[in-house]
């Protein structure tokens, strides 16, 4: 394998128009604005989330997405027939991303039968085969090697795709991820490794858990890297293409840093104020918020008008608060339930080939 | 009835489903190029090709986790570990992903996987490869266990692993790999969750699976001859499903029951079956039931002594004889 092949991808500088982008200019004005939606979206359901947590609606962990949506949405809205996803647990957005309704996801959070888990997951674990997204998983860096899998299967069965395997910036330092790092570049596998760096695994910063940069760390195992910002739609979508492109003709891996924000601590359960200063989160969201970000773009491109955002807010609102009234008349699911989905045996029982007691008690 | 060793008996199980099903893929340490860390996948890189039959790196996490997502989209990887020891730096990948992704999605997903390879102690290898875990494989809902304990049982027993749409563990141990059986050619499939008695008898159930059957069929015979005891062997062959049926029949006949099993006894598959058959056949019981177990300390190397440490047909006869009180 030439030198060639590990170089980094150079990427943004304030300059770049990635509007210009040939996969960017071909959008239509209904794609762009549904981009746009398609964060707000987000947005708006995990704002409505975050209250029905608060009112105690909700148990567990609630990672929240804001200030990452523009990576999910620019990321995903390139997905062809036989692209696929694969999360770690803040995976909200991706799966409103990959077209999932909100009705079930917000359900999934009430612990409803109705939710699309049927409340067995939670939100860490949001799944939906039928939009080629695989999970919401919920140990750090335990999905990527099933990312590579993905791929594995595309390529066995000679289809033309590729698998996003997501992770946060903290689940670079966990082994299962080197060692599909590893597989990947040996068996030539098409798989876009996407690190969401978000600058804090957890509440640990990158320059006190990660040495050396992070995407470089894919030139080791002769992988082609390259690094983002991911505060602009345009920008995510230019560069994914690169790589989605390679993964798909080439059959090459390939590392993606894209550098994010949350505005929200790591999950609901952290105050926020042991690792950084209200002042930066303030600073963030006032210069490089993704979705004023891309508002601004759209309304310069005339796209957009004021009152058409003002109308798609509402409307993500409005369709929160649906989601939450739906997920409130849901039923829970029953104890009957605690023993389906374990056994797909047990779950077809007219297909059933073994014998013998399958629970215990 | 072809007569061949149960390392040919699971080579020739993993051909013939290479054979019948293009998604089979067998996977591992050495199973290619090598031929087999003991030699079972001999062959098969030569007959099936790179595509079919994968050498992988040193990285069990990675390539099973692998074979994992790849079953989710309707891949059946059957990945060998060299030893079943290796399982605990994969064990995330074993039992938080295959074992509960069904689960966590609702049903959504399966997960057609096998992972197959040797559980045992006995060769002298000191205590990090010597694991026995189809009692911490077996806790975990959503995941089968098979521990086949002769070559015909291996092979009817792996040909229905292949086909399961649940992860299914199998259990093989290289003291078995050499010993001889008769086994049927071609299509020869045994159900999971079927026990098996391997020698009926009156007077004591001794419950086993595993090499453990060999050891307890050998006590069995000196029983019989020395002692006039009759005793049954049942071979549970696989651990979970379970044929607990078959164990209260058995139990119904004989009054009297000894496990043997090649665990450490905390927690083991013995510590369930005994509470189970005192819960389900307390009024048949004529006495406690009794349990052999691997003496409870990390496997000794020294390898006299390990022989000792192990069920062997000596321990396995003691122990009958304080279970007939």
């Amino acid at each position: 394998m030439s030198k060639k092949s590990t170089v980094k991808e150079a990427s943004s500088t304030a300059a770049t128009n990635h509007a210009q982008a040939p996969v960017n200019a071909r959008l239509s004005a209904e794609e762009r604005i549904e981009l746009f939606r398609k964060m707000v979206r987000i947005r708006r359901f995990e704002e409505r989330s975050l209250r029905a947590y608060q009112a105690k609606k909700i148990g567990g962990f609630l990672h929240l997405y804001i200030g990452q949506e523009a990576v999910a949405v620019g990321c995903c809205s390139l997905m062809g027939p036989h692209d696929h996803v694969i999360t770690a647990y803040r995976d909200h957005g991706h799966a409103i991303a990959v077209g999932m309704d909100t009705k079930p996801l917000m359900a999934e959070l009430y612990g409803k039968a109705t939710g699309c888990s049927k409340g067995k997951g939670g939100s860490m674990h949001y799944f939906d085969p039928s939009r080629n997204f695989w999970g919401g998983h919920g140990i750090v860096g335990g999905q990527i090697p099933l990312g590579a899998g993905l791929a594995y299967a595309l390529k066995y069965k000679g289809l033309k795709g590729a698998a996003m395997a997501f992770m946060g910036d903290g689940a670079v330092n966990q082994g299962a991820v080197h060692e599909a790092y590893n597989l990947a570049s040996l068996w030539n596998l098409p798989v876009v490794f996407v690190i969401e760096n978000n600058g804090y695994s957890m509440g640990t910063s990158q320059a006190r858990s990660s040495a050396g940069e992070l995407a470089q760390r894919a030139a080791g195992y002769d992988m082609q890297w390259g690094q983002c910002s991911g505060h602009d739609v345009y920008e995510v979508r230019a560069m994914m293409d690169k790589f989605l492109t390679l993964a798909r003709e080439n059959n090459r891996p390939s590392t993606v840093e894209i550098n994010t924000y949350r505005y929200r601590g790591h999950s609901v359960a952290d105050p926020d104020n042991t690792y950084r200063s209200k002042q930066e989160i303030e600073e963030y969201r006032r210069t490089r918020d993704p979705i004023q970000l891309f508002q601004d773009k759209l309304l310069a491109e005339r796209v957009l008008t004021a009152a058409t955002a003002e109308q798609i807010d509402t409307e993500a609102r409005a369709e929160a608060d649906v989601a939450a009234d739906f997920s409130e008349a849901s039923p829970f699911p029953t104890p009957a339930d605690i023993q389906t989905d374990v056994y797909w045996e047990a779950d077809n029982p007219a297909d059933r080939r073994s014998q013998g007691r399958l629970f215990f008690t | 009835m072809p007569v061949i060793t149960y390392r040919e008996a699971v080579r020739h199980a993993l051909a013939e489903e290479l054979e019948r099903d293009p998604n089979v893929v067998v996977m591992g340490e050495e199973v290619a190029q090598f031929n087999g860390a003991y030699k079972v996948t001999e062959g098969l890189l030569a007959r099936f090709g790179p595509q079919r039959v994968v050498d992988t790196p040193i990285s069990e996490a990675g390539f099973i986790g692998v074979g994992i997502g790849a079953s989710m989209l309707g891949i059946r990887p059957v990945m060998e570990l060299m030893f079943w020891s290796f399982y605990s730096v994969a064990f995330d990948q074993i039992l938080n992903n295959a074992a509960n992704v069904r689960y966590m999605s609702g049903g959504q997903i399966h997960c057609p996987i096998v992972i197959r390879g040797p559980a045992n102690g006995g060769t002298n290898v000191g205590a990090t490869h010597s694991h026995t875990p189809e009692n911490v494989l077996a806790n975990h809902p959503g995941v089968k266990v098979v521990v086949p304990s002769t070559p015909a049982d291996a092979k009817g027993l792996l040909k229905s692993a292949i086909r399961d749409n649940d992860p299914v563990f199998f259990l093989e141990n290289t003291m078995l790999y050499g010993e001889k059986g008769e086994v049927p050619a071609g299509e020869h499939v045994i159900p999971l969750g079927l026990a098996d008695v391997k020698r009926p008898g009156t007077d004591l159930t001794i419950v086993t699976y595993g090499r453990s059957v060999l050891h307890s069929l050998a006590a069995a015979e000196v029983l019989e001859r020395e002692h006039k005891v009759s005793a049954e062997v049942l071979d549970l062959r696989t651990i979970r499903p379970l044929d607990v049926d078959a164990v209260l029949r058995s139990v119904a006949k004989t009054h009297r029951v000894l496990i043997v099993e090649e665990q450490k006894p905390f927690a083991s598959v013995g510590s369930q079956l005994a509470y189970m058959i005192q819960r389900e056949a307390f009024d048949e019981l004529d006495g406690p039931i009794h349990r052999l177990a691997t003496i409870d300390a990390p496997a000794i190397y020294s390898p006299p002594v390990e022989v000792e440490q192990l069920p062997n047909p000596r321990r396995v006869l003691q122990a009958a004889l304080e279970a007939l009180g």
